[in-house]
């Protein structure tokens, strides 16, 4: 393939991966900026909204559209109710003091994962796309000094992967707005820039708290339920994206949104062209050797703020 | 996670005094005894042991589940014959997780702590090369079913050997005239990186070489991956054929991932079957595989000239003439590779029956009876086809055969004979001690 197809075809395979890391990683970040608890659980609140979507449309079955159209509004919610849940039975009893949640959320990710394993089983199961057309893309040639369109092998992408894309923008601007223009985002700032002026100012914390953990696990849940079609459902499938996820939570800075995005961008798309140039694990040494830049020269992150 | 086959002791003398009564006609009641009669007349009633190395969960879980079903459908047959010496055959599985760590303290835990005769049913190539040392330390009989041409090779040990399936060397020099001849000459291999894809990549660039072919690229792709368009730019231009072989969970989106990367202008396409092992070949997206070839170990689909082996085998194991479980036929099987287990099993029988196993202690007996072997006429215990035993390397070797995806069907295109399939010894296990 030629250079110039290869690297479009690099950027979309990157900018699907961006999508759905930067919605995993919002998440991360959400739970550890309001918060402070690193959830090392995170990646399995990814796998159990694969498996459940999964379930979802296994269950309803008829159109592809139908079954998934249920599981991207109702498996979101699930995963967030089971967050909640773990919030309030597990992390709040141990004060969210730092070590013991990384404790916690460790113990957390083997009983998500070993029940998936007990229930689910070891297989990797398929959901049908509820959309998926293959397009063939065209490039640009220089032939006699005019410009012709032509389209070369092996250069497309499918509409689901845009509509991958599509989603993920929606969502991160939703979030974004959110956070931003309503009295809950208000509330959840206010939560993490003081947690104890916030509660003199008579704010919920601890309902914030659980409603923030909730909301990160159904961020990762969404990511994974737009993902499935592409990749199956796994009971492992929650390693990579954590990985990912706290690489670009730390090069993006931990508790900034844009920064968060930003970084998932630069990791996913790097990701997709060093991957298709020279090889996968490259692009995994480089990110981590992006991450132990950061943290040397940058301990906050490219737009985290600096704290006290 | 230890299963055991143990029927359930509660019978009451009463009770056993009646079944004998009424079993005492003949030989066809046999079956009706309850275990400890049946087996009365062995020496020591005794079960025989075999560990069961299964790959429960991890990357290989799909195989490990068919593997497991394989395996115990041959002992209930074993066992309904009056199991080996007289004496029944029990499993003792304990998962590995896929993993080679695991697969060494699993090997451990069945010589030293559930007394196994022999250790058995490994697959995924890593595993065995991880485990096979510590059974050649331990003496404990290592019987693998996993294709990797590290026993052949002379890699392993004399404790290790291979007598229920073929290996990737001898597969893939069987298959390079028929890529060479029928499909092109100019390949593209995408293998997953691990030694059992390493194994396709050196033996088949190889055999293609001597049809005077070539492969013009190589694409090693790792087997935990879990996408791969990002891999398919490599693929040169002009690529006259693809060769693609690929394990793990993520195998369905590997290949349907292939047929979305070219569209309506793929290059002619030879697989082997491990791509979508397990795998429903009617699943969305796979359409364009119509037309194309893949090698398989034992066809998937009952055949026009289906053997009485091969149907009673399929019986046996519960699998449809689709290749699917009887109970559900969107549960596929690992056709093409499961039969290994329940020859490999038969093997063992013959193998003890000859050298006259009673305990550990003849172990050493056993590997010897099994070398003695060389031919093994297609039967009930060996339904995929006839196999020559190699003693001096613990390699069998097999007919193949290549199917054409023909209506969503694996049609037979092409039946291999077991001369295609052999190449020089590389090693004589024989001459190492026992």
């Amino acid at each position: 393939m030629e250079f110039g197809p290869y690297l479009m075809l690099a950027t979309l395979e990157g900018a699907v991966t961006a999508a759905v890391l930067s919605l995993t990683a919002v998440g991360l970040s959400l739970v550890f900026g309001v918060m402070r608890v690193v959830n090392v659980a995170h990646g399995e609140f990814f796998m159990l909204g694969a498996i459940l979507a999964w379930w979802v449309t296994s269950l309803i079955g008829g159109h592809p559209a139908l079954g998934f159209g249920v599981a991207i509004l109702c498996v979101p919610v699930l995963v967030g109710v089971v967050a909640v849940a773990t919030d309030v039975l597990i992390l709040k009893k141990i004060n969210y003091d730092p070590e013991r949640t990384i404790v916690a959320t460790i113990g957390i990710l083997y009983i998500i994962q070993q029940i998936t394993l007990m229930s689910y089983g070891p297989d990797a199961r398929p959901i049908e796309a509820p959309f998926n057309t293959r397009l063939a893309l065209p490039w640009i040639e220089f032939s006699g000094g005019q410009p012709q369109l032509y389209w070369p092998w092996g250069l497309s992408t499918t509409t689901y992967k845009i509509g991958v894309i599509a989603a993920a923008s929606v969502v991160l601007t939703g979030v974004w707005l959110v956070m931003v223009r309503t009295r809950l985002g208000l509330v959840m700032r206010a939560t993490q820039l003081d947690r104890e002026m916030a509660m003199a100012f008579g704010i919920p914390v601890e309902r914030v708290y659980a409603l923030v953990f909730g909301f990160g696990a159904a961020l990762a849940a969404l990511a994974a339920v737009l993902i499935v079609p592409i990749q199956q459902a796994h009971y492992l499938m929650g390693g990579d994206p954590l990985l990912l996820a706290f690489i670009v939570v730390i090069i993006g800075g931990l508790g900034s949104l844009p920064g968060t995005v930003f970084a998932a961008i630069l990791i996913g798309v790097s990701d997709g062209i060093i991957s298709v140039f020279f090889s996968p694990t490259l692009a995994k040494i480089l990110a981590t050797l992006l991450v132990a830049l950061v943290l040397v020269f940058k301990p906050n992150g490219l737009f985290g703020a600096r704290r006290a | 996670m230890t299963k055991s086959n143990k029927t359930p002791a509660k019978s009451t003398r009463r009770a056993a005094l009646k079944t004998l009564a009424l079993g005492a006609g003949g030989v066809a009641a046999a079956s009706s005894l309850p275990l400890w009669a049946r087996f009365a007349s062995a020496q020591s009633a005794e079960p025989i042991r075999v560990g069961f190395q299964v790959h429960r969960t991890g990357i290989g879980a799909a195989y490990g589940r068919w593997y497991d079903r394989t395996t115990t459908a041959a002992v209930e047959l074993i066992n309904e014959g009056g199991g080996i010496n007289g004496r029944p055959v029990e499993i003792i599985a304990e998962d590995d997780g896929t993993d080679p760590k695991r697969g060494a303290e699993v090997i451990e835990k069945f010589a030293t702590q559930h007394n196994c005769d022999i250790g058995f049913g490994t697959l995924f190539s890593h595993v065995v090369i991880g485990s096979a040392p510590r059974a050649g330390e331990l003496k404990l009989p290592y019987f693998v079913v996993s294709e990797g041409h590290h026993v052949a090779s002379g890699m392993l040990n004399r404790y290790t050997l291979q007598p229920g399936i073929t290996d990737v060397k001898s597969q893939v020099q069987a298959m390079a005239p028929f890529v060479a001849d029928k499909l092109g000459k100019k390949v593209t291999m995408i293998f997953p990186d691990f030694a059992f894809g390493h194994d396709h990549r050196d033996y088949f660039t190889a055999a293609i070489e001597a049809q005077g072919g070539q492969v013009l690229e190589h694409i090693a792709i790792p087997p935990t991956e879990t996408s791969f368009t990002k891999y398919f730019p490599k693929i040169p231009r002009d690529t006259e054929v693809i060769y693609h072989v690929m394990v793990g969970p993520a195998v369905l989106t590997f290949v349907k991932e292939l047929g979305e990367f070219f569209g309506p202008q793929r290059p002619e396409m030879f697989g082997f079957i491990d791509s979508l092992e397990a795998v429903d070949i009617g699943s969305p997206g796979l359409e364009f595989l119509e037309g194309t070839y893949f090698w398989e170990g034992n066809p998937r689909y009952a055949q026009a000239d289906q053997s009485s082996y091969d149907k009673f085998f399929r019986e046996r194991v519960n699998v449809d003439g689709n290749g699917a479980s009887l109970s559900d036929p969107k549960d596929v099987s690992t056709y093409a590779h499961m039969f290994g287990c329940w020859e490999t099993l038969h093997v063992v029988k013959a193998g003890m029956e000859a050298s006259g196993y009673q305990g550990s202690m003849d172990r050493g007996k056993l590997i010897e009876a099994v070398e003695d072997m060389t031919n093994m006429p297609h039967s009930n215990a060996h339904p995929q086809g006839a196999k020559i035993f190699n003693g001096k390397t613990h390699q069998v070797f097999g007919h193949q055969y290549i199917t054409k995806v023909t209506n969503g069907k694996l049609l037979l295109a092409h039946t291999t004979s077991i001369e295609d399939t052999m190449y020089p010894d590389e090693v004589d296990y024989t001459a190492q001690p026992l």
